[in-house]
């Protein structure tokens, strides 16, 4: 059983602001009835002071979904409109007491939604809505991976799956998934320390297990090789590889260049693959 | 609050006659059975008495019986003892709605260099006995299908498979861990090979299987080890739950009949009642079915939150929706049968036993309908009592694996 807050529980159990709004100025529609969640949003918006006088929800989803519909109701009525833009998924998942990792996701649909309703109330597309979708099952844009990564500072696929469940269904994307994680990590690492997504040894570590975990050992696989990752020791990767034909040392080289190629491209550009022999 | 308790297929409470002619194992009944003292001859006696128990409900001989640590390790011991058993076969064949314990030996087995035959279902959950047919090759060293679903309750006809099977020289497993105690069972008439069964699905504690494995079948054991199950499966056998898996099934095989009859009667008054609420269907064949269980969804409102507004009123029960797993997708059995994305997320199971009782199904049948009604008010997809034709309904995702 999942472990929710109180808070949570009320909020489920006699949930705030439920229907629509008297007047719609804006309406956000997210999620759909086949991934599980669905929220639509609407709220009233006092023009002269853009101020939201009202806002409520219809949701489909599980307990959580519910609650943070509900929250989000709370949090933005009585709010100028770039004050709710200002909260976050983190902020609504705070309100609620927190959410259990799994669930974080419901709480980045809030937040979605906020989004439609304010770009449908100012007559601007949606940002997120503008990327190209990445996850095919979940419909999921990179424009709102990266926010969400950012935002909440995620490090691993496994999380931007928690996150905005892009990877939870057929897993197809999570290769790009990986991608777009190292991008970022990148980046924030040249921002310099202390920026949210700073490579530490430890989130370097994760990175490069994941990568081979999820990209290259089931290439690797798919032609009846191997790879098991060892240790890690600063710019060493140590590794075990198995090929089709193992005991070929010209195909163990191109292996051995493709986990570095990899590697370098997914983690960090000074990797160096090492073959490790017991 | 009083506990209602319809969750019966995840597992049991144990019979307090069970947990009885448990505890004197904990206590001065401590000798292992193998040892040349009376300590352990006095406790071999209550395994031989256990092993006769269950092999009585089973309708086979005792020596058939082997003991496990659960329904998982039964299957498992069974998947690997085939195969490895006929090392020159590389074909299996199971089906898409089989119990996790089968279902995710697949993926490795494929990795193996094993070709396996995940057979479909209809929106029934019923195997296609001619696809199964043509799916049976020279090289199929087994087949592996469950006798009762653990969701749906769909019962496949496993003794005219298992027939199949013999004319071809193929083992035939059966996953009976839903099945055994539910419905009668005389294997020494079958041609099944090996079948599974947990205790904790019928009234024993949970961490005690075990795997019937007809005699003259050639068996590997899984679990090497000691002499213990005459070489089968190595460990010093858990005394206690042996006994207690031996009382259950006693009061298992009395109870039979029960099952058939008030267990039955109160689920067909429980589901009936159920699906008085507008836009409610049953998952599964209704005839062919366990006794005890039904599988009802809920269309436009989501699992999960019904489950918490059962929990409320101290009413278990559980749901193949995506939320309660964990994952982010309906359970693989909804989604093989192919149960509609509008159904699937708002599915309930609700799993009988004989301590279930009239008042009971009384009070659930009061609680449910305003549960729903309150969830479909939430919800987007919902309006004036009708399912509403709102933008969310479809999904926009062209090749979306969740909705198949
Ligand atoms: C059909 C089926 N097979 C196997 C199992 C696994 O049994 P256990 O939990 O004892 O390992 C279960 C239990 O949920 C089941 O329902
Ligand atoms: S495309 Fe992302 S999980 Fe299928």
């Amino acid at each position: 059983m999942w472990e929710y807050s109180d808070k949570v529980m009320d909020h489920f159990e006699n949930p705030r602001n439920v229907g629509v709004v008297g007047r719609i100025d804006g309406e956000g529609q997210v999620g759909s009835l086949s991934c599980g969640d669905a929220l639509r949003l609407t709220i009233q918006v006092d023009k002269e002071k853009d101020l939201i006088e009202d806002a409520k929800f219809q949701t489909f989803g599980c307990a959580s979904a519910i609650a943070s519909s509900s929250a989000l109701t709370e949090m933005i009525k009585g709010k100028t409109v770039d004050e709710a833009l200002a909260i976050t998924n983190q902020d609504i998942a705070e309100f609620l007491g927190g959410l259990p990792r799994e669930k974080m996701h419901c709480s980045v649909m809030g937040q979605e939604a906020l989004e439609a309703a304010v770009a449908n109330y100012r007559g601007v597309p949606v940002k997120a809505a503008q990327g190209d979708v990445v996850c095919k099952c979940f419909g999921v844009t990179d424009a709102e991976i990266e926010k969400v990564v950012r935002v909440n500072r995620l490090t691993t696929v496994e999380e931007v799956t928690q996150f905005t469940k892009a990877g939870g269904g057929c897993g197809q994307c999570k290769p790009k998934l990986e991608e777009i994680l190292a991008r970022i990590l990148h980046q924030s690492a040249a921002e310099g320390p202390g920026k949210p997504a700073r490579m530490t040894a430890l989130r370097r570590i994760k990175l490069i297990e994941e990568a081979i975990n999820t990209q290259i050992a089931p290439a690797l696989i798919k032609d009846g090789g191997d790879i098991e990752l060892v240790d890690v020791d600063g710019p060493e990767v140590l590794v075990t590889l198995k090929g089709a034909c193992a005991s070929c040392p010209a195909s163990k080289q191109t292996l051995a260049d493709f986990v570095t190629d990899r590697l370098r491209a997914l983690v960090d550009p000074e990797i160096v693959v090492r073959e490790y022999h017991a | 609050m009083k506990t209602i308790y319809f969750d019966n297929n995840a597992t049991t409470r144990v019979d307090p006659e069970v947990f009885e002619a448990m505890v004197p194992f904990f206590q001065d009944l401590y000798g292992n059975p193998s040892s040349m003292h009376h300590k352990g001859g006095e406790v071999a006696q209550h395994i031989r008495r256990a092993r006769r128990q269950l092999a009585d409900l089973l309708g086979c001989e005792p020596e058939e019986v082997i003991y496990t640590a659960s329904g998982t390790e039964s299957d498992n011991t069974a998947l690997w003892s085939a195969i490895r058993g006929r090392p020159d076969k590389k074909h299996l064949v199971t089906s898409r709605v089989e119990h996790s314990a089968i279902h995710n030996n697949v993926a490795l087995l494929r990795r193996l260099g094993y070709l396996v035959t995940e057979l479909g279902v209809d929106k029934y959950g019923r195997l296609d006995m001619g696809e199964l047919l043509s799916a049976l090759t020279p090289d199929t060293a087994l087949v592996s299908l469950h006798w009762a679903n653990n969701e749906t309750g769909v019962l496949f006809p496993v003794e005219e498979i298992a027939g199949l099977c013999r004319e071809r020289d193929i083992i035939f497993h059966t996953d009976a861990v839903q099945a055994v105690g539910k419905i009668p069972m005389k294997l020494k008439d079958s041609k099944i090979d090996m079948l599974s069964l947990a205790g904790h699905k019928l009234h024993a504690p949970k961490g005690i299987g075990a795997l019937y494995a007809r005699q003259g079948l050639k068996f590997l054991p899984f679990m090497v080890g000691g002499h213990q199950e005459r070489g089968r499966r190595g460990g010093t056998e858990n005394v206690p739950y042996i006994v207690g898996l031996g009382k259950a099934a006693e009061l298992a095989l009395k109870r039979l009949p029960e099952e058939d009859t008030r267990v039955r009667a109160m689920r067909d008054r429980l589901e009936e009642g159920l699906l008085k609420i507008p836009y409610s269907i049953v998952n599964g064949d209704r005839k062919e079915r366990l006794p005890n269980t039904t599988n009802i969804s809920f269309e436009y409102i989501e699992g999960e939150s019904i489950l918490f507004h059962l929990s409320h009123f101290g009413i278990c029960a559980s749901s193949g929706s995506a939320c309660t797993s964990g994952s982010l997708e309906p359970s693989h059995v909804l989604r093989a049968m192919g149960v509609p994305f509008t159904a699937a997320h708002g599915s309930i199971r609700l799993s009988l036993c004989p301590y279930n009782t009239e008042d009971e199904v009384d009070f659930v049948l009061e609680k449910f309908p305003p549960i729903v009604e309150k969830l479909r008010a939430l919800s987007p997809f919902w309006k004036d009592g009708k399912p509403s034709d709102s933008a969310l309904l479809t999904c926009d995702t062209d090749n979306c694996s969740v909705c198949g």
